[in-house]
Formats: structure tokens, C-alpha cells, sequence
């Protein structure tokens, strides 16, 4: 059984902000969606209330920045692009602002449905210049999200994962580089965020098809080097998937499409995520498995790129792990 | 429809909806049942005018969302009447209010109870945050901030067509504290539109506690009336208070009522857990056992039977 987490960002935070007190906690009244109640508690003299007021948020965070702070936005994913959009341009991203964003609740992680899921939020951070985009795929990731995040000299967006976390890694983040999980010679998958767990799910079953899988886990999607990516290509004999938690376009499925035609690599790619739309209110494992962010979708393109079929049932996958929609480790509210 | 319960009973019966939802699913938005059970029965109880509902009382499930060539698709608009000339149009626009709306619906008549079995449940439209597919829900607005620029723009295209129909939008305080419920304002008072007016649930929370720990968001009232609207405070639990504020003339401007509610209003219990009420969770088995007896017994029903947790 994987170890779970229970809120690994709240101590993480609390840990790293206490000891750099040029770092500031904003919070946009989610506080305890985004865990950091307790942070606010314990150490009110570096955090900052700026209520349900994004917009002013983010050209705030410009200001405290020109002043030399370093500070942490915290909502939920959605609500630190979205309606901030302009401002992000303008008072952060332009002037290079040491403004570290923590979006919470990516993709299709909200039952919150169009309005909560941020599900084109790394195409819109990937098309701005001067941002940087991490994004955590387990506890460990999320322990040293603040370390990676603060290492920047620039604006970082990070997709960060809340309330029960498994843990997958034993190593922290290290910005640019990405993970090499298993070295088949088959099909190369990469995967991001909460879809490396679903990749996982579907190790064995592959295996014991007899398909020999080589996976990338990536926790930094910009800045990226291609040469690694270009390497791992090379070295598997069929093709590519990529499984993502966020809209196929402009999101790491692009990214490695935009390498591989760049470097006239002529095999073939599949994409996996949302297909040009927006999804809607449910639980996590209903919306991965509704629109096609599951280990099972992952194996259906893997035979694509095979053009055989493996013969893996839903049930030779892994068990998906449920969180209850109320079950006490969730935040409250969403 | 015709008015086959008290505005006063569809309120206790919105209060009790939800009171036993919330029991059963291990808490929900109850606090917003007790602030604003009132202002939702007003509305479709009697101060809108609203056709017989157009959609099946039981809903259908979610038909996917709006794209090219999904005929399926409809939005929740169909439980607040047709979309005709005469008939009120109503935004949510807190859409995490959606709870207490579907009680609504129900007690007017206009869902069936099976709606609310389906509420949060996979597959389903009856939403947590209320989606445009939802039942009453006829525009998204969970993204809080949006609704009153919405109507007001549906405002004026509806006055420029010459229908009578007026539009309504039930809003939260949390709204006034992001910067586009004013200029929605400022714009609806520059053009004068005076077919559109919102009543505003101002129970002095939004999700970290009480506003003015928050983000203190001062005088409303005064602020409305500066950017042009006619603005009416009254206690959102009385209800000949609110009628008299919906007469208000306001001619030339939108009218904006302020309804001053209470968060525990019917349910006192509650006040255990102020400031935090946004969310209510049952945090042990004991508590919840202490919540349903309490509850119940204000509300005047038997405390909800509960499978062993
Ligand atoms: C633009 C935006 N920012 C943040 C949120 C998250 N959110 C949902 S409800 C809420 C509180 C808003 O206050 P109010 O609606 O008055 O809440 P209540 O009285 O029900 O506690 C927040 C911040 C949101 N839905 N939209
Ligand atoms: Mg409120």
C-alpha cells in the first residue's frame, strides 16, 4: 500500500516561511482550502488577508515584490489566472516579480466543475514569458514545492495537491529535472501530476503483457530541456504517450509534440487529457475515468501506439485510490 | 404557479431540506440555509414572476457541456419558467448557494424531492456548486463576482426588446468584495437600468469567517448608493420587510437590496461554530449526534436518521 499524506503542504509551508522571513503568505479567503489556517494562526505577522479579490491581489504581490519580499498567492488554481490574467502580465510576469503562485485543486483534482477546474492552466503559463510552471505529482513533490518554487529568480506557478497526498518519490524536487521511472525500450509515457499515480496503476498490468514502458515524470514544465526528452524518445522503439491532467493543448502533450517536430523525430506521438473540452462536476476517479485521464486510458493509448491490443482488463489495473467528497482530510469548503 | 405554501413554510421547509442533507452527507452549505431560506422563498414564492417550470421535475442526468453539435444540452434556466417576454429571469450567482436553491425548487413545487438525492453525485446535474446545467441555475457563476454583470447586460438587451420581464440576481457579500460587482454597478447605473435588481444575502461571512476579519468591506449601503443604485438594507428574516423593499421605486437605477441575515437563523446550535460557518463538518460522531437532536428539535422535526458512521 503507498503511504498517504495528510496535508503536506501546511508544514511544508510553515517550515520553509519561517525560516526566509522575506516571505509573505497572501491568501484570498481560502485560507483553510489551501492549508495554510494553521500558518496564519501561529505566524500573523507574515501573513497577508487580501479577501475574495484577486485581481488586487496579484498587482499587490507586484508591489510587495518591487519591495523585496518573495510572496506566496494562495487559491485555488483557477482563481490565480483566470480573472488575474491582466494583472499577472503586467505587475508580475513582465517585470520578472519573485511572485511564487500555489494553485491548488488542478485540472479535474474540484468537483467544483468549469468554473473551479483549471484544466488550461499550463498552456497559459507556458505562453507567458519569463514564468516558470512546476507541478507536484506527490507529497514529496508537494514538501519541496516551496524550496523549488523560491529557488526561482522570476514568477513560478505551481499546481499544488491538497489534503491526502500519496507519497511516490523519496527524493525532493529539483527544478529541471525530470524523473526516470521505469526504463523500457517499448513505449515512452509521460506523465505529470496526479497522472503519474495513474501511470503507476498500470505498471504491472503492462508488464505482464509484456510491454516494456519507459516513464518520465515531469515536475518542471518550464523552463524544459529538450536533450533528455530527445534521448528517452530515441531509446524506445514505438512511439510516445502522454497523459495529463489539463486540456491536450498547450500543455505538456504539446510540449512534447513541439519538441519532437522541432528535432524531426518521426514517431509517433498519442495525447492524453481533456479533448477540446470543458469538463464538470464530479469525483476525481469519475472524471478521470469519464474523460479519459485513467490508467485504462493510458493503456488504450499505449496499444495505439503498439497497434495491438494488451489484453488489460480494467480490473488487472491497480485499484484506483477514492477520496470521499467529505471525508475529514479534505479541507473544508472545496 | 400558484402559492400553495406560506412564503413562511417554504422557508422552514428550505431550512429542513437541507438541515437533513447536510446530516446525512456528512455536513454542506447549512449556514447559507439559515441566512438566506427567507430571500429564496421571497423570491420564488412571490416576488418573481415566473412561468410553470419547462424541464422534468426529476432531473435528467448531465448531457455534457456546451459544443458544437450537443443538442442535449440545455441549462437549469427551464426550472425558473420559459424563457418568454413577461416572465423574470433569476442568476444565482453564489453558485455554492446551490444547496439551499434546490430546496427551493422543491418546496415551490417546481423539482421533485429525488433531485436533491442526486445532488454532488457522479454523473448527475444537480451540482455542489451549482453548473449553468443545474436545476435553476440559467448562467455559470461560481466563480463569484460575475452574476450582477450578467444581468445586468441580460437587463438591457431585454429592454431594448421591449419585454417586461424584469431580471433578478440573488448575490452573497463575499461579491462585493471583488472589484467587477462595481463596475457592474457603475454600469448599470450609467445606463440606467432600472429592470434589474439583486438581493444580497449579507450574513457577514465568506469562507475564512467573519467579513471584517477578512477583508472589512465597511458600508455597503453607502457605496451602492454612491455608484448609483437605489439601495434598501432591511433584516433579511422579516418578510414584509423585504416586500416593502422590493416596492422601492427606482426608477432609472437598479435597486439593490441588502438583506442583514443571521448565519444560524433557525438553526442556534450553530453559533458553537462561529466564526466558521461556511462549511459546516461534523469534526466526531458525537457532535453530529448533539447537531441532529438540537437541530431537529428547532426546526420542529424528528432528528434525521442516521446509518452508524
Ligand atoms: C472569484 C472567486 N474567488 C474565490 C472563490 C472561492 N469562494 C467560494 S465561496 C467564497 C466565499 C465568498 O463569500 P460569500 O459568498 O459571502 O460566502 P458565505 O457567506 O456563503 O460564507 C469563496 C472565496 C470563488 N468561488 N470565486
Ligand atoms: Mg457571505
Amino acid at each position: 500500500m503507498v503511504e498517504m499524506v495528510n496535508r503536506p503542504y501546511a508544514g511544508a509551508f510553515e517550515k520553509f516561511a519561517v525560516a526566509n522571513p522575506d516571505v509573505l503568505c497572501l491568501s484570498a479567503d481560502l485560507t483553510s482550502s489551501c492549508e495554510i489556517d494553521g500558518f496564519r494562526d501561529r505566524h500573523p505577522e507574515q501573513f497577508l488577508s487580501l479577501g475574495m479579490a484577486e485581481q488586487n491581489m496579484m498587482s499587490f504581490a507586484g508591489g510587495l515584490g518591487l519591495a523585496g519580499f518573495r510572496p506566496f498567492l494562495h487559491s485555488f488554481g483557477v482563481f490565480l489566472y483566470r480573472r488575474p490574467y491582466d494583472q499577472l502580465m503586467a505587475s508580475v510576469a513582465y517585470p520578472r516579480r519573485k511572485v511564487r503562485l500555489m494553485g491548488f485543486l488542478p485540472g479535474i483534482t474540484t468537483p467544483g466543475g468549469m468554473t473551479h477546474q483549471a484544466i488550461e492552466d499550463v498552456a497559459v503559463m507556458r505562453s507567458i514569458p519569463n514564468m516558470t510552471i512546476l507541478e507536484t505529482g506527490d507529497a514529496t513533490e508537494v514538501e519541496s514545492i516551496c524550496e523549488a518554487a523560491d529557488s526561482i529568480d522570476g514568477p513560478v506557478y505551481c499546481r499544488v495537491l491538497r489534503g491526502s497526498v500519496p507519497r511516490l518519490f523519496d527524493t525532493p524536487i529539483e527544478v529541471g529535472r525530470m524523473r526516470e521511472l521505469a526504463m523500457g525500450e517499448d513505449v515512452l509515457v509521460v506523465t505529470s501530476g496526479i497522472a503519474t499515480e495513474e501511470a503507476l496503476r498500470a505498471r504491472d498490468a503492462l508488464s505482464g503483457a509484456g510491454v516494456s514502458i519507459r516513464h518520465l515524470h515531469i515536475n518542471t514544465i518550464k523552463p524544459f530541456d529538450p536533450q533528455p526528452l530527445l534521448d528517452h524518445i530515441a531509446s524506445v522503439k514505438k512511439g510516445v504517450v502522454v497523459l495529463e491532467n489539463h486540456v491536450i493543448d498547450g500543455g505538456v502533450g504539446s510540449l512534447v509534440a513541439e519538441i519532437m517536430a522541432e528535432n524531426a523525430v518521426g514517431k509517433p506521438l498519442v495525447r492524453l487529457g481533456l479533448r477540446d473540452t470543458y469538463a464538470h462536476g464530479g469525483s476525481r476517479a469519475y472524471l478521470m475515468k469519464h474523460y479519459g485521464l485513467d490508467a485504462a486510458a493510458l493503456v488504450a493509448g499505449i496499444e495505439k501506439i503498439i497497434g495491438a491490443k494488451t489484453g488489460i482488463t480494467e480490473d488487472a489495473l491497480a485499484v484506483a485510490r477514492v477520496d470521499a467528497v467529505h471525508s475529514a482530510v479534505k479541507a473544508e469548503a472545496l | 404557479m400558484d402559492n400553495r405554501k406560506s412564503t413562511q413554510d417554504v422557508a422552514l421547509g428550505i431550512r429542513r431540506r437541507v438541515f437533513e442533507h447536510s446530516m446525512r452527507n456528512n455536513g454542506g452549505y447549512l449556514s447559507q440555509a439559515c441566512s438566506a431560506a427567507e430571500q429564496l422563498a421571497f423570491l420564488y414564492n412571490e416576488a418573481l414572476n415566473l412561468g410553470d417550470p419547462t424541464l422534468p421535475a426529476i432531473p435528467k442526468p448531465f448531457a455534457g457541456v456546451p459544443r458544437a453539435g450537443n443538442d442535449e444540452y440545455v441549462t437549469g434556466a427551464g426550472y425558473n419558467g420559459p424563457f418568454e417576454p413577461q416572465y423574470d429571469r433569476l442568476f444565482i450567482a453564489p453558485a455554492h448557494y446551490a444547496l439551499v436553491a434546490y430546496a427551493t425548487l422543491i418546496e415551490t413545487g417546481r423539482m421533485a424531492p429525488e433531485g436533491l438525492e442526486m445532488f454532488n453525485r457522479d454523473g448527475s446535474s444537480v451540482e455542489m456548486i451549482g453548473a449553468e446545467h443545474s436545476p435553476g441555475m440559467e448562467v455559470h457563476n461560481g466563480t463569484l463576482g460575475i452574476g450582477l454583470s450578467t444581468g445586468a447586460g441580460l437587463a438591457w438587451g431585454r429592454k431594448r426588446r421591449g419585454e417586461t420581464g424584469k431580471v433578478c440576481v440573488f448575490m452573497s457579500d463575499g461579491e462585493v468584495q471583488e472589484g467587477q460587482t462595481w463596475e457592474a454597478v457603475q454600469a448599470a447605473a450609467h445606463h440606467g437600468i432600472d429592470n434589474l435588481w439583486a438581493l444580497m444575502d449579507v450574513n457577514d461571512q465568506q469562507c475564512d469567517g467573519a467579513m471584517d476579519s477578512v477583508m472589512d468591506v465597511r458600508d455597503i449601503a453607502a457605496k451602492f448608493r454612491t455608484f448609483g443604485a437605489v439601495c434598501v438594507e432591511v433584516d433579511a428574516h422579516d418578510l414584509d420587510a423585504l416586500r416593502q423593499a422590493k416596492a422601492e421605486p427606482h426608477e432609472g437605477q437598479p435597486l439593490i437590496i441588502l438583506a442583514r441575515s443571521s448565519p444560524t437563523h433557525g438553526m442556534s446550535f450553530l453559533q458553537r461554530r462561529f466564526p466558521r460557518l461556511h462549511y459546516v463538518r461534523f469534526k466526531t460522531t458525537e457532535e453530529r449526534d448533539e447537531m441532529n437532536a438540537a437541530i431537529a428539535e428547532e426546526l420542529g422535526i424528528q432528528p434525521v436518521e442516521l446509518e452508524a458512521h
